[in-house]
């Protein structure tokens, strides 16, 4: 460690950086994690868990007409949503406290403060001190991405953040931008009553999930009410004392003007390179990803950039596993130097879940790779009819000569857990006559997946 | 209801059998456990056992025909029962035509059969290949031997990115780029001239094939060479078999001797296996037996710590059936170390492929009288025998090859050191 205060400082304390500080103290580094705020990140702070706390609530509200079904009265009239919100922010402190624990056990220094790169070796925080490492991660993360005119003021304009932290809902939302934030946003807000109104200027909601897994979630969002305008971008926004009127235009040049009380801004994120120094180095940015080649090395040696300041998929779990990559790498052991990009789930959480990895079928035919289908539909699954979820398949692409699994879709409930029976199939190049000859527990969703596998091979019991 | 009777794999290499000779009848009753047939796999002629009971209803395949693992080869039942359903997806399997050379390789039945039966004898110690179902199945489709690949999974298994590697001849992954096993199976295709004879190749010859061009292309080989006086070991025999009926053979010696100086030397003693080099305890000692078409190394385990007449007495049974094509897998597998001996066939010295799992091989060439530089510069006339070390160096570097030759001379010449 020659004259140096860490082995490895990281700077952001996200996903990615308090893996890198953890996974470095496993293997026997001295880590300091620089974070300005709260460790955790986006992801535990304003990100995927307050969400889920929202979005499991949700989903508890949505089922009131079930109890009713069964003869209870269930009295609505104190639902306050400041206590769905607080109990969402209870779940996100419990969880940056367990971070905060788990860095300590690890003896993983966190140093608290703003620092930027200030040499190949050295990272200097606003307040002038200087800390010194053989090694340095950035992992400064990302930031709601701003469109011009749609600036936000966390009134009535907000970002992700700005949403998550609300603890009073509007009565109409326009939320612009069907990704799967804006998709779980639109969810949570119709399941509590709010007028939603989402705007996509691709030609479908979720664009980068395989198409006919979306046209299940479009069909159950249509019943619940959700107006969907796709293929609509919306070209100017004037804010009243009463809300948002926002002018949208279609792609047949038709426009509309709708008004709501807040705008919810989604349209993706914007990498946090910015102000950390990479000049002094000599790293440039691309489209504001810092490029990094294997082991997710930038080229100066002996500093790595992971999670959503690289071009790889703005997910918590892939700057989970760059943090793993780049620290085992300087720790001198050989992992492997970067993700399959056909291995990487996504997870939407809404009603119905979309889960998936790997080429959707749109994707394929744009790449020429040449694939088989194979799909299984929930409502073959026992289990699924019982507990009144049989919407939604198992679809699986595959490699026609070998059967190596290229993508997996599946729409419908726990989707996001029951992807990765598939996905240890695809990362394990087991076949899909493995997983069609195992057996599965019976009633269980998943003998859905298993029955998608014997579709693969021609002997779906189900179907 | 009649019965398909299987081609099974009688090896753990075995793709195809030549069926020698029916020793059943049509219309014979066959009972459990009765020896059906005999087939050659592809490396000796092995005892087909019955393991249903009944009627021999139709043999499929004549002798001199051949199967591949899970062709039908028979139909058994009652006696009169009617099996025409069975015969009409049998795939006619006929004494086979001599194939064109340009016929496609098929896969290596061994890695690409999941169902090869499980009742086989152990694989030899690098037999088992750590690899995903997937990288199994592509190297079955390009018909490219996974024992040749180097695996980059965990635990060096190997996944579907050494293959690319290997069939891109990129040479990632595979131990010898832009040759080896793939390059010998999509060869040249050379057409034959009017009147020339083509062969189709025998299991035994694809196995030969395989396995030294493997060897050959993965294995970097170097060759150490001496010249062993051999009067006090002729003499030692000679006093050893007097009065013997049954004539201890200088391959009995050599064995001896060289299985205690593979004690002394372990490091020669091994094999390669990727990302590992296995030494072994055990000294088995392979020995080259030539049969009509081929040849085969039955080995004789533990000669560091067999006396010269257990082995002889070893060796002499294994040769026997070794030239007659019976032996069983357990009995020409797994050798640790191989000696090739040529001198009968009036060879002076010659270089051997590395017969693996073993790193190394031993060529004598025959015993000869020469005159040698003897004491105070006189000229003797000696026995000499010229022995020849081929190695792996990615096992052995030359000066522990040289050191174990050096040894092992010294034994031969004299053989009291051997017991030292």
């Amino acid at each position: 460690m020659a004259g140096y205060d860490y082995d490895v400082v990281v700077i952001g304390g996200g996903p990615g950086g308090y893996v890198a500080g953890i996974r470095a103290a496993q293997l026997g580094l001295k880590a300091a994690v620089i974070e300005r705020d709260k460790v955790g990140g986006v992801c535990l702070n304003v990100g995927c868990i307050p969400s889920k706390a929202l979005i499991h609530q949700a989903e508890l509200f949505r089922s009131i007409p079930n109890l009713k079904e069964m003869g209870l009265t269930v009295d609505t009239n104190g639902f306050d949503y400041k206590n769905v919100f607080d109990k969402s922010r209870k779940a996100a402190d419990t969880l940056v406290k367990g971070v905060q624990f788990l860095l300590k056990k690890n003896k993983v220094e966190t140093i608290v403060g703003d620092g930027a790169i200030s040499g190949k070796n050295e990272v200097t925080l606003r307040d002038g001190k200087k800390v010194t490492g053989k090694n340095i991660v950035i992992a400064t993360g990302s930031r709601p991405r701003i469109i011009p005119g749609f600036e936000f003021d966390e009134k009535q304009v907000l970002s992700s953040t700005g949403a998550i932290m609300l603890s009073k809902l509007p009565k109409k939302a326009i939320i612009l931008g069907a990704g799967a934030i804006g998709v779980e946003f639109s969810h949570v807000f119709n399941s509590f009553g709010v007028e939603v109104h989402l705007v996509e200027m691709l030609d479908r909601i979720l664009p980068i999930e395989d198409a006919e897994a979306v046209q299940v979630l479009a069909r159950a969002f249509q019943k619940r009410g959700i107006q969907m305008s796709t293929g609509t971008k919306a070209v100017s926004m004037q804010k009243g004392a009463g809300g948002v009127s926002v002018l949208l235009e279609s792609k047949t040049g038709q426009r509309t003007t709708v008004e709501a009380d807040q705008i919810l801004v989604v349209v993706g994120r914007t990498p946090n390179t910015d102000g950390i120094g990479l000049e002094k180095i000599g790293i440039t940015t691309e489209k504001g990803f810092i490029p990094v080649g294997d082991y997710n090395q930038t080229k100066v040696p002996g500093i790595y950039a992971i999670g959503d300041v690289v071009n790889t998929p703005l997910l918590a779990h892939v700057a989970f596993k760059e943090a793993e990559i780049a620290v085992e790498h300087m720790a001198g052991k050989s992992p492997r130097p970067r993700l399959d990009p056909l291995s990487i789930p996504s997870a939407t959480y809404c009603e119905p879940q979309v889960a998936s990895f790997g080429l959707p079928e749109w994707k394929a035919t744009e790449q020429k790779v040449e694939f088989a289908k194979a799909s299984f539909p929930y409502r073959g699954a026992g289990k699924s009819v019982a507990v009144e979820q049989s919407e939604g398949f198992v679809k699986v692409l595959y490699e026609p000569k070998t059967k190596e699994i290229l993508g997996v879709h599946i729409v419908g409930a726990d989707a996001t857990e029951l992807i990765h029976e598939m996905l240890l199939g695809r990362s394990a190049e087991l076949l899909p006559e493995d997983i069609a000859e195992m057996i599965h527990a019976h009633p269980t969703l998943s003998e859905a997946v298993c029955e998608a596998m014997r579709s693969v091979e021609g002997w779906a019991i189900h179907a | 209801m009649p019965e398909k009777i299987l081609m099974m794999a009688l090896s753990p290499t075995m793709e195809t059998g030549t069926l020698v000779r029916w020793r059943k009848k049509e219309g014979e009753l066959v009972a459990s456990g009765d020896v059906l047939c005999e087939v050659e796999t592809d490396k000796a002629t092995m005892d087909y056992e019955s393991a249903s009971e009944g009627t021999l209803l139709k043999i499929v395949v004549q002798a001199g025909g051949q199967a591949q693992v899970g062709d039908t080869i028979a139909i058994m039942g009652k006696s009169g029962e009617d099996f025409s359903a069975l015969l009409s997806d049998t795939r006619p399997v006929a004494a086979k035509a001599p194939v064109a050379l340009a016929a496609a390789p098929r896969a290596v039945a061994s890695v690409a059969s999941r169902e090869a039966p499980s009742a086989m004898p152990a694989a030899p110690p690098t037999g088992r290949v750590k690899s995903s179902p997937l990288a199994r199945r592509i190297a079955s489709q390009k018909g490219i031997d996974l024992r040749s690949l180097h695996g980059s999974g965990p635990d060096g298994r190997i996944i579907k990115r050494d293959l690319d590697a290997a069939s891109a001849g990129a040479g990632a992954g595979i131990r010898a780029p832009g040759a080896g096993p793939a390059a010998i199976a999509a060869g040249p295709v050379y057409k034959p001239g009017p009147g020339d004879e083509v062969v189709p190749l025998s299991g035994m010859r694809k196995v030969i094939a395989r396995r030294l061009s493997e060897s050959m292309f993965s294995a970097p080989h170097y060759y150490l060479t001496v010249a062993i006086t051999m009067d006090e070991l002729l003499a030692t025999r000679a006093r050893l078999n007097e009065g013997r009926e049954k004539k201890a053979s200088m391959n009995a010696f050599l064995m001896a001797i060289a299985g205690r100086a593979l004690l002394h030397h372990p490091k020669v003693n091994s094999t390669w296996n990727g990302d590992s080099i296995i030494r072994h305890t055990a000294t088995d000692i392979g020995l080259a037996v030539a049969q009509p078409d081929g040849l085969i190394t039955p080995v004789v385990r533990d000669c560091g710590k067999k006396g010269i007449l257990a082995i002889d007495t070893e060796l002499t049974d294994l040769v026997e059936r070794a030239r007659t094509g019976k032996l069983q897998p357990p009995e020409y597998e797994g050798a640790t170390f191989t000696i090739s001996s040529l001198g009968s066939s009036g060879i002076d010295e010659f270089t051997a492929v590395i017969n693996p799992p073993g790193s190394a091989i031993l060529a004598v060439g025959a015993i000869r009288k020469e005159p040698v530089v003897g004491k105070e510069d006189r000229i003797e006339i000696r026995q000499r025998m010229r022995a020849t070390l081929s190695c792996d160096h990615r096992a052995i570097d030359g000066a522990v090859g040289a050191a174990f030759l050096r040894e092992l001379a010294d034994m031969l010449e004299n053989p009291m050191l051997a017991l030292a």
